[in-house]
């Protein structure tokens, strides 16, 4: 069978997985160049909603010990945007889906994951633009990491190993759903129970007993109290919060694992299901 | 007889209890081309998702280039180009970009990216277009720009599913000049359609596939045979000439059925020429004719002559449908 030799070819090297996955990453930012009002979650929204919360709950809400609401607010508003990340991410998959250019991606010699590699690198590199933003507008307001670079780098760095673990979630959700529309309802209705129901916004000590323990031990609040802690942004949680508020940077990490445990394997069956028909 | 190019061996594919393919063989020989014809749902799209390996088949295997599909799928990929049923380029990309991008991920060098880019856009008249988004594009543009980009990598064989389906006749009669250009070249195409007529236009062989299995494979020519050759049709003005007409008609044609209600005659002919004289023998008769016109076989006549149904509308195969009307949109 080397009869297939009356054309010339031309030589083709499948590239490796980073080269494919970065020529994907390479394409979606070409989206987000030409449709900018993708980044309007994370930039216009995003200062809206620092200067929303600081300005209009701000003078209602009074965090523990003797740091602003702007202090306060500044890491919880950053994790949700993290959280939202599995948003960003499925919504992108099901509309790669629905227009057939995973199909398109799969017809050609490359590894499959490059697919999802790439797209979870933009969808990191959407979110980080808006901890940008929202880091930028914070400092305007008086918000400052207050320990050091390099607990400040610390927060960034939980926060994206965070962000690693939710970008599962997306792709589980992505590879499920047929349709943006439905993605983006399943998403909202999901998102802001998980990012409510926690320290983000308001301390967790007034709220109701059975909702104080659901929020203490809900994985964003170990994460933002793990990114006020490094950053200086409030007082350690008492001593009658929930145990993982007690040790917020561990519970991160262990949550982040946890969570990529959990979705990663149904986030990569549930892809691979969808592209065997 | 060459090498075959694409092969399926008893491909089957199951939904659930539903067969979507349900033991598909032939054999597609280098540098010829077969037309997959059937209705929607039949079963095209998903046998040329399986020969492409984007879905895995429940059984069966088939080859492309000499590629088993299922233990060299790499180097299927490799081998051939796939445009899909709907027109899956980026939107938000340029013409280059899309090339481009492709180009990338086959691993080909950048100059020859380039180089073939311009080659490929100047082919299909997009030039002029070359850096506006696809979004932009018109929908036969947008077929050509899709299967512009299957061919960065130049391969051999080819799949296209339902290439010209949602296209304005100019269009399609565009497309159909550059597949044959593509076949001059020495490219093998495997081909669906819906279409009896395209299929004659482009294939060399044609395989019929009705819920998922093939009712019959032979040159377009053997096919129109066994589906009965073309008619002239008559419709006269007064139902009383009909007897007469028959009669006149029975001096040309062999074969002749009347139809009280809709005052229509229908002769078998064996081509124009049988219309040139069915018209003349009509001039001098004073019979009044409304119409007169050659039919040729339809898919709907060799599905009603293969399977004693018609080629209906699948409705259970909403996805191909979804695709469709996107195609359309």
């Amino acid at each position: 069978m080397t009869t297939l030799t009356t054309q010339t070819r031309p030589p083709i090297a499948p590239p490796s997985l980073l080269r494919a996955s970065t020529t994907v990453v390479w394409r979606n930012l070409i989206h987000i160049k030409r449709m900018p009002e993708m980044l309007m979650d994370v930039t216009v929204q995003s200062v809206m909603f620092v200067l929303l919360f600081a300005y209009v709950f701000g003078g209602s809400i009074d965090p523990p010990g003797e740091t602003s609401y702007k202090e306060f607010l500044l890491p919880g508003i950053m994790v949700q945007t993290m959280v939202f990340s599995s948003a960003v991410v499925a919504m992108g998959l099901t509309n790669d889906l629905q227009k057939g250019i995973v199909d398109r991606l799969k017809s050609l010699p490359i590894s499959r994951s490059s697919v999802l590699v790439g797209r979870s690198i933009s969808s990191l590199i959407h979110s980080s633009i808006g901890i940008a933003v929202m880091g930028v507008t914070g400092v305007l307001i008086g918000w400052r990491i207050r320990d050091g670079v390099v607990n400040g780098v610390l927060g960034f760095a939980l926060l994206l190993l965070f962000g690693f673990s939710m970008i599962w979630l997306g792709i589980w959700v992505g590879s499920l759903m047929r349709t943006v529309e439905a993605v983006q309802g399943f998403m909202f209705t999901v998102m802001f129970p998980l990012t409510f129901v926690a320290n983000t916004f308001a301390p967790t000590q007034d709220m109701p007993g059975w909702l104080r323990f659901i929020a203490e031990w809900n994985p964003v609040s170990s994460l933002t109290q793990a990114t006020r802690d490094l950053w200086g942004n409030g007082a350690p949680a008492g001593s009658d919060a929930a145990w993982p508020l007690q040790h917020p940077v561990l519970m991160s990490v262990v949550w982040s694992i946890v969570l990529t445990a959990i979705f990663a394997p149904l986030a990569l069956k549930a892809f691979r299901n969808r592209s065997k028909d | 007889m060459s090498a075959p190019a694409v092969e399926a061996l008893d491909l089957v594919k199951r939904f659930g209890d539903n067969a979507a393919v349900d033991g598909v063989s032939f054999v597609v020989p280098e540098g010829t081309v077969l037309g997959l014809l059937g209705p929607n749902g039949a079963g095209k799209t998903t046998t040329v998702r399986m020969l492409t390996t984007l879905s895995v088949p429940t059984s069966g295997t088939g080859t492309v280039a000499g590629h088993d599909i299922l233990t060299e799928p790499d180097a299927v990929r490799r081998s051939m180009g796939l445009t899909g049923q709907a027109a899956t380029v980026d939107e938000l990309l340029t013409a280059r970009e899309n090339l481009k991008l492709i180009g990338r991920l086959y691993g080909l060098p950048k100059a020859y990216i380039a180089q073939s880019s311009e080659e490929l856009l100047e082919r299909f008249s997009l030039t002029d277009a070359a850096d506006r988004i696809a979004k932009t594009y018109s929908g036969g543009m947008r077929r050509r720009l899709d299967l512009a980009v299957s061919l960065i990598a130049n391969p051999p064989v080819l799949f296209l599913d339902e290439p010209t389906t949602g296209l304005d006749p100019r269009s399609r009669t565009e497309l159909w000049e550059v597949l044959r250009g593509l076949v001059r070249d020495g490219t093998t195409l495997l081909l669906t359609t819906q279409y009896l007529e395209e299929a004659d236009h482009l294939a060399d062989d044609i395989v019929v596939i009705d819920k998922g299995k093939v009712i019959a494979a032979g040159t377009p020519t053997q096919l129109k045979d066994q589906a009965g050759a073309a008619s002239v049709v008559v419709t006269v003005t007064h139902g009383s000439d009909l007897q007469r007409a028959a009669d006149l008609s029975r001096t040309v044609s062999g074969e002749v059925h009347v139809d009280e209600t809709s005052r229509r005659l229908t002769a078998k002919a064996s081509g124009l020429e049988d219309m040139t004289r069915m018209a003349h023998v009509f001039e001098g008769s004073g019979i009044a004719v409304d119409d007169l016109g050659l039919k040729r076989p339809s898919l709907d006549d060799v599905f009603l002559h293969l399977t004693g149904h018609k080629a209906e509308e699948a409705t259970d195969d909403l996805e191909s449908q979804f695709a469709e009307e996107e195609a359309l949109s």
